[in-house]
C-alpha cells in the first residue's frame, strides 16, 4: 500500500502494452474466422456498417470503462439510454427542436448518472445492486412513457446525425471519434483522470491527500449518464423513434468489451484504447454471425461465454 | 470453528426476530392499508392468490438467500427459470411424462447453479458478473432452444403442481412451508448452514477455522439454482404455456424478497424466514397495485424503488453496526 498516487498512474500506452496482445488476438481471430466463413465480411461497406453499429456501444463502453476502474459497475445504462432516446423522441414528436430534444436526453442521463453515482458515494451502497434498482426504474419509466409503443418521429435534422456525412465521413464516425478522444483526455490528460485511476486502486490515499474522493466518484458515473444520454442520439436518428425496449441489455455488450479490452475489476487497471479494440471484437462478433444468419440469441450467449472467457484469462494473469 | 460461528448465531437469533417481527408488523400495516381501499382484498380467494404468488416467488428467493448470505449474488436466476421451464416443457411433451419433465427443469437449474459456482469459487470470478454472464449465455441458449415458439398444454397431474389445491389452500403454498422448514433447518441447524454464515460473516476467519470455503460456495449455488429449476415447474404449471422469455421478470423481484427480508448483501446477515415474509410484504404491495388498477407497466419501477430502499437501510444498519 506503498503506491503514491502518481506511481500508480500508468502511461496511456506503457502499461497497457502487456496487454495488446490478449484482445489483439482475439479480434484478429475473430476477422479471420469471419473471413474465410462469409465473403461479404472484409467488404468495404460491411467494414463501415461494422463500424457504424460500434459507435453506440463505444459510447456506452468508454465511461463503463472507468465505472469499472473504480471497482464499480453500471447495469442500469442500457435502460438509461433507452429511456433518454424515448424522451428524445416525445419532445420531438411534441414539436420542440432538436437542440432541446437533445439536452432533454442529456439531462435525464445525467439525472440517472448523479443519482446512481450518490447511491454509490455517499451512501456507500454496492454498485451493482444500485443500478439494478435504477435500471428497473428507468426501464418502468420508458414502459410508462410509451405505453410499450414505439414513439415514431420524422424530423430530417435528427435523420440527418446517423445518415449524414462531414468532409465524406459519416458523422456518427466523427461522434464517436469525439467521445473517444474526449475520453482519452479525460482519463489521461486530467487530474480527473488521475483520481479515477486512484479511486480504484488505492481510495484510501486518495482521502488522506485530502481529496473529494467522493465527488469524483460521483463524477465518474455522471459522465456515464451523460454519454448514454448522448448515444441517445444517435440511436434515436438511426431508427427514427424511440422504443421502450430499444437498448434492453445493451450494458452487458458493453461490460463485454471492456473486460476483453483488458480493464480488470479489481484494482483500477484499466486501458482506454484496449476497450476500443473489444468494442470492435464485440461488434465484428455480432456482424460476423449477423453474416452467418445466426440468430441474435446465440450471439448473446456467445457475448457472454467472451466475457467468461475474458474474465477466466484475467483471473489466471492475477495469479501469476 | 463450530464453537466460534455457534456464538454468533447465538448472538444473532434475538436480531433475527426483531428483524422479523417488524417487517411481519410492515405486512399487516400493508394489508390494513389495502383492505381500506379495496373490497376485493379481504377475500378468500384474494389472500389465497397473494398467497400463491407469494409462494412462487419464495421458492426462488429461499435459495438465492443462502447466496447472498456468502456475500454473493446469483443475477442469473430469473433465465434459469426460463431455461429450466423451457427444456422441461419440451421433456413432457416428448416422453410424456411428467416425472421426467420435472426432474429434467431441477437437473438443467442444477446445472446452471453447479456452473455459477464453479465460476465463483474456483475460478474465483466476481459472483456478479459471473451470474451476469451466465444470465446472457443461459438466455441465448434459450432463446435459440424455443426459436419463437411455445409450448403449452401439459398433464392435469403436472399442472396441479401449479394450480392445484389441498384442503382449499394452493398446492405451491404447501411447497412454500415445506421448504421453510427444510431451509431454516439446513440454515440455522447443520454445520454446513453455520459454515455459510461464518463465510459471508467473515471469509478469512472462516477459511482459517478450516471452512472448505469453495466446497460450500459451489454448494450454495447448486441449490441456489435447483431451487429456480422447482421454481420453474412451479410456474409452468401454473402457466401451462412455455416460452423464452418465460422467467425474464424475476430476477429483481427475488433479489429484492430477500433483501426485504433482511437479508445483508455484504453476507453473513439474514434468514430463510425472513426471506418469506420479503417475499410476502413484495407481493401484497404488487397485490395492491394490480387490485387498485395501477397499470403493470408501474412494476419494474416500483420493485425498482424497493429494492433501492431496502439496500438502503441495509446499508445504514451495517454502518451503525462498524
Amino acid at each position: 500500500m506503498s503506491d503514491t498516487i502518481i506511481a500508480i498512474r500508468p502511461s496511456a500506452f506503457g502499461a497497457g502494452l502487456r496487454r495488446v496482445p490478449g484482445v489483439a488476438w482475439i479480434l484478429g481471430l475473430l476477422v479471420v474466422v469471419f473471413a474465410l466463413a462469409s465473403r461479404d465480411f472484409l467488404s468495404a461497406p460491411n467494414l463501415l456498417n461494422i463500424g457504424l453499429q460500434s459507435v453506440i456501444l463505444l459510447m456506452l463502453a468508454l465511461p463503463m470503462t472507468l465505472i469499472i476502474m473504480t471497482e464499480g459497475v453500471d447495469i442500469s445504462m442500457g435502460a438509461v439510454l433507452t429511456l433518454a432516446s424515448v424522451v428524445l423522441a416525445w419532445v420531438l414528436a411534441h414539436e420542440y427542436s432538436l437542440m432541446f430534444a437533445l439536452a432533454a436526453s442529456l439531462v435525464t442521463g445525467l439525472v440517472f448518472g448523479i443519482v446512481n453515482g450518490m447511491l454509490v458515494a455517499l451512501l456507500k451502497m454496492p454498485p451493482f445492486v444500485v443500478t439494478l434498482g435504477t435500471m428497473g426504474i428507468a426501464q418502468g419509466l420508458a414502459l410508462l412513457a410509451t405505453d410499450g409503443q414505439s414513439i415514431v418521429v420524422s424530423n430530417s435534422t435528427l435523420e440527418a446525425v446517423y445518415a449524414g456525412s462531414w468532409a465524406g465521413i459519416p458523422q456518427t464516425l466523427l461522434i464517436g471519434a469525439a467521445a473517444y478522444a474526449v475520453t482519452h483526455w479525460l482519463l489521461y490528460q486530467t487530474r480527473f483522470g488521475t483520481y479515477v485511476f486512484a479511486l480504484g486502486g488505492n481510495p484510501d490515499a486518495l482521502k488522506l491527500a485530502g481529496i473529494r474522493a467522493n465527488f469524483y466518484l460521483i463524477a465518474v458515473y455522471a459522465f456515464g449518464g451523460l454519454m448514454a444520454g448522448l448515444a441517445a442520439l444517435i440511436l434515436t436518428s438511426r431508427m427514427s423513434s424511440g422504443h421502450p425496449t430499444a437498448a434492453i441489455g445493451m450494458e452487458f455488450d458493453a461490460i463485454a468489451a471492456v473486460v476483453v479490452g483488458g480493464t480488470s475489476f479489481e484494482h483500477g487497471n484499466g486501458w482506454l484504447f484496449g476497450t476500443l479494440l473489444g468494442v470492435l471484437a464485440v461488434g465484428a462478433l455480432r456482424n460476423g454471425l449477423n453474416l452467418l444468419t445466426i440468430p441474435s440469441s446465440v450471439q448473446v450467449s456467445c457475448i457472454g461465454l467472451l466475457v467468461i472467457v475474458a474474465l477466466l484469462i484475467d483471473g489466471f494473469k492475477g495469479k501469476r | 470453528m463450530n464453537f466460534a460461528t455457534g456464538t454468533l448465531r447465538i448472538g444473532a437469533r434475538a436480531a433475527d426476530l426483531k428483524t422479523i417481527a417488524y417487517r411481519l408488523a410492515a405486512a399487516l400495516a400493508i394489508c390494513v392499508v389495502l383492505t381500506a381501499a379495496s373490497d376485493v382484498f379481504l377475500t378468500t380467494n384474494n389472500l389465497l392468490n397473494v398467497l400463491r404468488q407469494a409462494s412462487l416467488l419464495f421458492l426462488l428467493a429461499s435459495g438465492l438467500t443462502l447466496v447472498i448470505l456468502t456475500a454473493g449474488l446469483d443475477l442469473s436466476v430469473g433465465a434459469n427459470i426460463g431455461m429450466s421451464a423451457c427444456i422441461a416443457a419440451s421433456v413432457i411433451k416428448l416422453t410424456g411424462s411428467a416425472v421426467l419433465g420435472a426432474m429434467t427443469g431441477v437437473g438443467i437449474g442444477l446445472t446452471i447453479g453447479l456452473a455459477n459456482g464453479v465460476l465463483v469459487a474456483l475460478m474465483r470470478m466476481p459472483p456478479f458478473i459471473a451470474t451476469y454472464g451466465m444470465l446472457w449465455v443461459v438466455h441465448g441458449v434459450t432463446y435459440w432452444f424455443m426459436a419463437g415458439t411455445t409450448i403449452y398444454g401439459f398433464p392435469p397431474g403436472f399442472r396441479a403442481l401449479g394450480s392445484g389445491h389441498f384442503l382449499g389452500v394452493p398446492i405451491p403454498v404447501y411447497l412454500m412451508f415445506v421448504f421453510l422448514a427444510l431451509g431454516t433447518f439446513f440454515a440455522q441447524r447443520t454445520t454446513y448452514g453455520q459454515e455459510i454464515y461464518a463465510i459471508g460473516a467473515n471469509r478469512e476467519a472462516a477459511r482459517l477455522s478450516g471452512v472448505p470455503i469453495a466446497k460450500r460456495l459451489i454448494l450454495v449455488y447448486a441449490v441456489s439454482g435447483a431451487m429456480a429449476g422447482l421454481a420453474s415447474l412451479v410456474f409452468l404449471a401454473r402457466m401451462n404455456s412455455a416460452e423464452g422469455d418465460i422467467g425474464e421478470a424475476f430476477t429483481l423481484p427475488a433479489i429484492a424478497a430477500a433483501l426485504i427480508g433482511g437479508t445483508s448483501l455484504f453476507g453473513g446477515v439474514g434468514t430463510v424466514s425472513g426471506t418469506l415474509v420479503g417475499a410476502l410484504i413484495l407481493t401484497l404491495v404488487l397485490n395492491g397495485m394490480n387490485l387498485l388498477t395501477i397499470d403493470a407497466s408501474w412494476q419494474p419501477l416500483v420493485t425498482g424503488v424497493i429494492v433501492l430502499l431496502a439496500v438502503f437501510f441495509d446499508t445504514l444498519t451495517r454502518k451503525g453496526e462498524a
